[in-house]
């Protein structure tokens, strides 16, 4: 298990996130990140190590619970 | 097994596949190389946010020393790599040092096309951050800006110069310099736009020679006309580093020439990533080259994945994507808008007055002639950029994502044409 985290203010929208892990990204109108979830499996993680390798602004992190 | 992978080159691309060979467990020794002798960075603030004076350069860091450490990248940096001795398995450096590799990757990236006029002082191309911090400190001084490059490097100069207060003209040969990308009427409101910002254009005129130093420059055209500047940019795209592997024995024809794996064609052990890399993309049936970040980073996942795993190759057939700010315009492109031969735009970016609250925000969406979506230019307008990016990465119909669009804008925004 681990944790998901997001700096709404750094982020500027590219979506790269939402392309690599749907089930835990979103953007809204305005452009900014939106957490589909908080806590992810183990199965997950690879998916979100790369959405949070893609993102240009390094607004996202995942921590081990 | 493979014991050791020598990365060359230190930017997005070569730190990214470093860090995804450990994140994928990759448990042998990785060396990265890298050209200058500043910590890796990154380098789209350098035309924006780092020139501008808006980030410091901790903002934008790749990999610090210790992050290295941690991962147990071996970072060495300063010292170019000189050639590659293929046979041998060694990177040889321009010091004479020798570094042996079992799978070696190539990511020395690309350098701005030097500039073909030359002037004393006061003439910049852009591309490290030593060319950021010597444009920037030009930039602090008033007097007017000369870009030379209506592309975007050029347009994100051109807007983080006027934010700055300074009188700008843009040159370009071309008279819709946007258009051989994205089209003639979707190029025009680009031009449209630096207008609106109180940015000069001089289209469709050729520089002839640039003269001077900083302060006090002399740009003169090809239709008679001569422009005085305090300093000069020149943004006219970018060549690969690759003329260091012309003794390699490698094939090198605009980039490291490499099978759908991003393995050079004569060479299984050689592999090339981001803006030095041609490999060839199956979904387009032709090899190509990318010199965009989210290229270098997801082609870098995938290098990294073929390396450690030789007995479950990927192809790399990705859908391109990259962005660009104007003003107030976030710009992002995705897919190969020249690959179609026909648009259709919904918004209102030509019109900015009928959007009463916001921004301007449009999409226009390209097709080829089998009718297949090809490719999408989206103006401030997230959501709009998600639906194209899902629709090209599941290889939608082109009727199918203009209805989508379509329903995403709502009944206040009708296509255009």
């Amino acid at each position: 298990m681990a944790v998901v985290k997001a700096d709404f203010e750094t982020c500027q929208g590219y979506a790269n996130c939402v392309m690599a892990a749907p089930e835990v990204y979103d953007i809204d109108d305005e452009g900014t990140v939106v957490l589909l979830k908080e806590e992810i499996t183990d199965e997950e993680r690879a998916k979100v190590d790369e959405a949070v390798n893609s993102c240009p602004v390094s607004a996202l992190s995942v921590e081990d619970a | 097994m493979t014991a050791s992978v020598v990365i060359v080159g230190s930017s997005v691309a070569g730190v990214r596949t470093a860090q995804a060979l450990r994140r994928g467990a990759y448990e042998g020794r990785i060396v990265l190389l890298g050209a200058e002798s500043e910590l890796p960075y990154d380098k789209p603030p350098l035309s924006k946010q780092f020139l501008a004076g808006e980030w410091p350069a901790e903002r934008f860091a790749l990999l610090s020393a210790e992050a290295a450490e941690q991962a147990r990248i071996e970072l060495r940096l300063g010292v170019a790599a000189d050639h590659l001795d293929v046979a041998e398995r060694q990177v040889v450096m321009a010091n004479g040092k020798r570094i042996g590799y079992d799978v070696v990757v190539l990511a020395t990236g690309s350098q701005a096309r030097p500039s073909p006029w030359v002037a004393e002082s006061g003439l910049h191309v852009l591309r490290t951050i030593a060319d950021s911090q010597a444009l920037a400190a030009d930039l602090a001084r008033d007097g007017p800006v000369v870009v030379v490059g209506g592309g975007f490097i050029g347009a994100e100069v051109a807007a983080t110069a006027r934010s700055l207060g300074r009188e700008v003209t843009i040159v370009d040969p071309l008279e819709v310099p946007v258009g051989r990308l994205l089209g003639r009427e979707v190029g025009s409101m680009f031009v449209d736009l630096h207008h609106r910002n109180r940015v000069a254009t001089h289209f469709g005129t050729g520089v002839k020679s640039v003269e001077g130093r900083a302060g006090q420059l002399t740009v003169r055209l090809t239709d008679g006309q001569t422009l005085t500047a305090a300093t000069v940019v020149v943004g006219i795209g970018a060549l690969p580093n690759d003329s260091w592997l012309a003794s390699s024995g490698l094939l090198v024809d605009d980039g490291v020439v490499c099978d759908e794996y991003c393995r050079a064609v004569n060479a299984p052990e050689v592999f090339a990533v981001g803006d030095v890399a041609r490999w060839m993309h199956l979904g387009y049936g032709e090899s190509c080259r990318v010199e965009h970040w989210t290229n270098a980073v997801d082609q870098a996942a995938c290098v990294a994945h073929n390396v450690f795993h030789p007995e479950a190759l990927r192809a790399y057939r990705p859908v391109e994507y990259v962005w660009s700010d104007q003003y107030d315009w976030k710009i992002q492109i995705v897919g190969r808008p020249t690959r179609a031969t026909s648009h259709c735009l919904i918004g209102d970016l030509g019109r900015p007055s009928a959007r009463a609250a916001g921004k301007p925000r449009a999409v226009a969406l390209y097709k080829d002639d089998s009718a297949q979506f090809t490719a999408a230019a989206i103006v401030n307008w997230p959501k709009a950029l998600v639906t194209a990016r899902r629709l090209l990465a599941v290889g939608s119909s082109f009727d199918d994502a203009l209805s989508q669009l379509e329903q995403l804008a709502g009944p206040r925004m009708e296509p255009i044409s």
